[in-house]
């Protein structure tokens, strides 16, 4: 089979300790003593990483917060060079490792579609010949002479995913830039992806959803400390990253938060009904998934989503808040607020996935998978053959047999 | 979705290759810059339509620095210090090297301050660096050129006649631009590197400017060190901006150690900034 991807024996070491960029008064200062030099420490990010991507493959790639995904992907980018080994990339590649990147807010949205375009390696004339196409895709016709400052968030993610999604490369690395947006942008990024693959080109995905990693990617590399763990077909590396993940999380995950962003996720954890703490309810249990989350400025209409994707990445339930209270007070003043979603006892023996957005009209504010949790069998029962996608305790009866 | 084959860069079947820096010199790989100039260009146009768009004066603003200093410089140096001025007016014989000088000295903060301030650009995207220090030196040429053909009223105000080889101002102010963009590069690689360079920056461009023959004429210098001074590039630039717009001395001889330093400057430039570039995104 001919390849597009060839990574052999690649290594990055990252030198911590030192800032990154020194200051010069610093080396100065150091000639001056004499030498000596800082005891800076190593830490490889990657470690020995081999692996090849056929062309017209999707393959995805999963791994916790630092285990070298990003990492990889601007290796392939040529964003960073290496420390050791060789990453190698047939064709055109373009590496989308954010959205919008480039944009300039006093420019109009005509003029960033140019500017984002030539950042990303379009050719003006690429760009010229596409226009039309790129904010009919994006949806902002209307406003494509108004400055980018006055632009939602929403219209600006869609700006910038329409002239990402009009380069034509031979492999794209994408990595995250679909963890923000509604449902039905994140259908179209994916939807873009598939064409993609469809038209013969190659992709390598890095996600935290892996909902989306089991829908698209046959094949999935799990990274782990800097090394894949394992590389093979994507029900099973997620079975595995879920055996390994799940228990760490034990039912409860904090986040880390930007202090900047107006509304933050703070934790996100399951309790039983009574509030008791809870880390592996059985099937038929009760579970109260809790949220804590800080509002920051006044947001009329802010509005909580949550779903839950099973080990398949299948998304099994979702609900929000304004469905079952209209007339919810949240966003209305700043504080922090406690939200419980009573889940009854529905799930079939599995690993889960909770996923967590906050938004108001085209504003998203948070979008994250924070938690893992498990879900175990009744008492003496098995793990569902069947893997039926829910799995309630239903009221049976029978009637007519003699006894 | 239509494709465009024939704006490909790179062939399908080329491969791409990722390996550790080597030793030694590194390959410069201007093509590639090259292939990609697109983007530099727009780099260029953003930078210009974001200025002219910002600011209230406008236009206005690229004359107002070279005004400025034309107007306290003749007032010091010209009637105060009284010093010499090749036989021109003062205020004549001072105004093309504020043009200059605000030319060079802003291209060259610009060019040193592109990619720390966009840190995306450098973690997020990849495209050669270069890129960045070159589209930094274009948009000041053309306040560069507003203020230079200012220059007419004040030759008409002193009477002074232009002398024919006034047609090659465009060259000097090519020759403006690369020695910006040298420098640019230099400080461009050093600022990413050590973050404290941009506070030295103001005071080792203000050193520059009064080691340069900017408010006094060259030939103030004693013949004998006058190649040595014009090691400065600037030096050759001033006399041949002087020479070529208000009729000054023709650039000596000597004047050709600028020419020699410029491109030293320039070459060493490129290969400091491409052998710094693949830290870039670790670094900053």
């Amino acid at each position: 089979m001919r390849n597009s991807i060839e990574v052999a024996g690649l290594g990055k070491r990252y030198t911590v300790g030192g800032r990154g960029a020194k200051l010069l008064t610093e080396v100065v200062a150091g000639w001056m003593r004499g030498g000596g030099g800082d005891k800076d420490t190593d830490f490889w990010a990657l470690q020995d990483v081999s692996f090849t991507v056929g062309t017209g493959e999707l393959v995805g790639i999963i791994g916790r917060n630092g285990a070298g995904k990003t990492t990889l992907l601007r290796i392939l980018a040529r964003i960073t060079a290496p420390t050791a080994g060789i990453a190698r990339v047939r064709g055109r590649l373009s590496a989308l490792l954010d959205v919008g990147t480039g944009f300039h807010d006093e420019l109009t949205g005509r003029e960033n579609v140019f500017l984002s375009g030539a950042i990303l390696g379009m050719s003006r004339r690429d760009v010229r010949a596409r226009f039309a196409e790129i904010a009919a895709f994006a949806g902002v016709e209307q406003f494509l002479d108004t400055p980018l400052k006055r632009y939602s968030a929403g219209m600006r993610l869609r700006l910038a995913f329409a002239v990402a999604a009009h380069l034509e490369p031979d492999v794209l690395v994408i990595d995250e830039a679909l963890a923000v947006g509604d449902a039905e942008f994140q259908a179209r990024c994916l939807g873009t992806m598939e064409d993609l693959q469809r038209s013969g080109r190659t992709v390598v995905f890095v996600s935290h959803d892996l909902g989306a990693i089991g829908r698209l990617c046959k094949r999935t590399l799990w990274l782990d400390q800097g090394r894949i763990v394992f590389d093979g077909p994507t029900p099973d590396s997620l079975r595995k990253y879920f055996d390994a993940v799940g228990r760490i999380d034990a039912g409860r995950a904090e986040i880390e938060t930007d202090p900047h962003v107006p509304v933050a996720l703070k934790s996100v954890w399951i309790t039983a009904e009574d509030g008791a703490p809870l880390t592996e309810p059985t099937r038929l249990d009760t579970v109260v998934i809790r949220l804590r989350v800080e509002v920051r400025e006044r947001i009329p209409g802010l509005d909580v989503g949550f779903y839950i994707a099973d080990s398949m990445g299948l998304r099994v339930l979702e609900d929000t808040l304004r469905v079952a209270v209209p007339a919810s007070p949240l966003g209305s003043a700043p504080g922090e607020a406690e939200l419980a979603v009573t889940l009854p006892g529905v799930l079939r023996a599995d690993a889960y996935l909770v996923g967590v957005y906050v938004y108001s009209g085209h504003d998203y504010f948070v979008v994250e998978e924070p938690l893992r949790f498990r879900v175990a069998p009744a008492p003496g029962e098995s793990e569902d053959g069947l893997r039926p996608a829910v799995r309630p305790q239903l009221t049976w009866s029978v009637t007519g047999v003699e006894t | 979705m239509t494709t465009i084959d024939a704006t490909r860069v790179g062939g399908e079947d080329e491969w791409t290759e990722n390996r550790p820096p080597r030793r030694g010199l590194p390959r410069l790989d201007l093509g590639e810059a090259w292939r990609r100039r697109d983007l530099g260009v727009t780099l260029a146009e953003r930078t210009l339509k974001v200025r002219y768009r910002q600011t209230l004066l406008g236009v206005g603003w690229a004359l107002l620095q070279p005004l400025a200093g034309l107007v306290i410089f003749t007032l010091v140096f010209g009637r105060l210090a009284k010093l010499p001025s090749d036989g021109l007016p003062y205020a004549v014989f001072v105004y093309p090297a504020m043009c200059l000088w605000t030319y060079v000295s802003t291209s060259v903060s610009a060019a040193a301050a592109e990619l720390p301030q966009n840190p995306h650009l450098v973690t997020r995207v990849y495209f050669p660096r270069i890129l960045s220090p070159a589209a930094a030196v274009v948009p000041g040429l053309l306040d560069l050129a507003i203020s230079l053909a200012l220059t007419a009223v004040l030759l008409v105000v002193y009477d002074v006649r232009p002398e024919p080889q006034v047609l090659l101002v465009p060259m000097w102010m090519a020759a403006a631009a690369i020695v910006a963009f040298g420098v640019g590069t230099w400080l461009a690689a050093i600022n990413v590197k050590y973050r404290d360079v941009r506070h030295v920056l103001p005071f080792l461009l203000q050193t520059w400017f009064f080691l340069s023959p900017m408010v006094f004429p060259s030939s103030l210098v004693s013949d004998e060190w006058r190649t040595v001074y014009a090691l400065n590039p600037l030096v050759g630039l001033v006399d041949g901006f002087r020479w070529s717009l208000v009729g000054a001395p023709a650039p000596p001889a000597a004047d050709i150690a600028s020419l020699v330093s410029a491109v030293v400057i320039v070459v060493g430039g490129l290969y400091y900034f491409r052998s710094v570039e693949v830290k870039f995104a670790d670094v900053i």
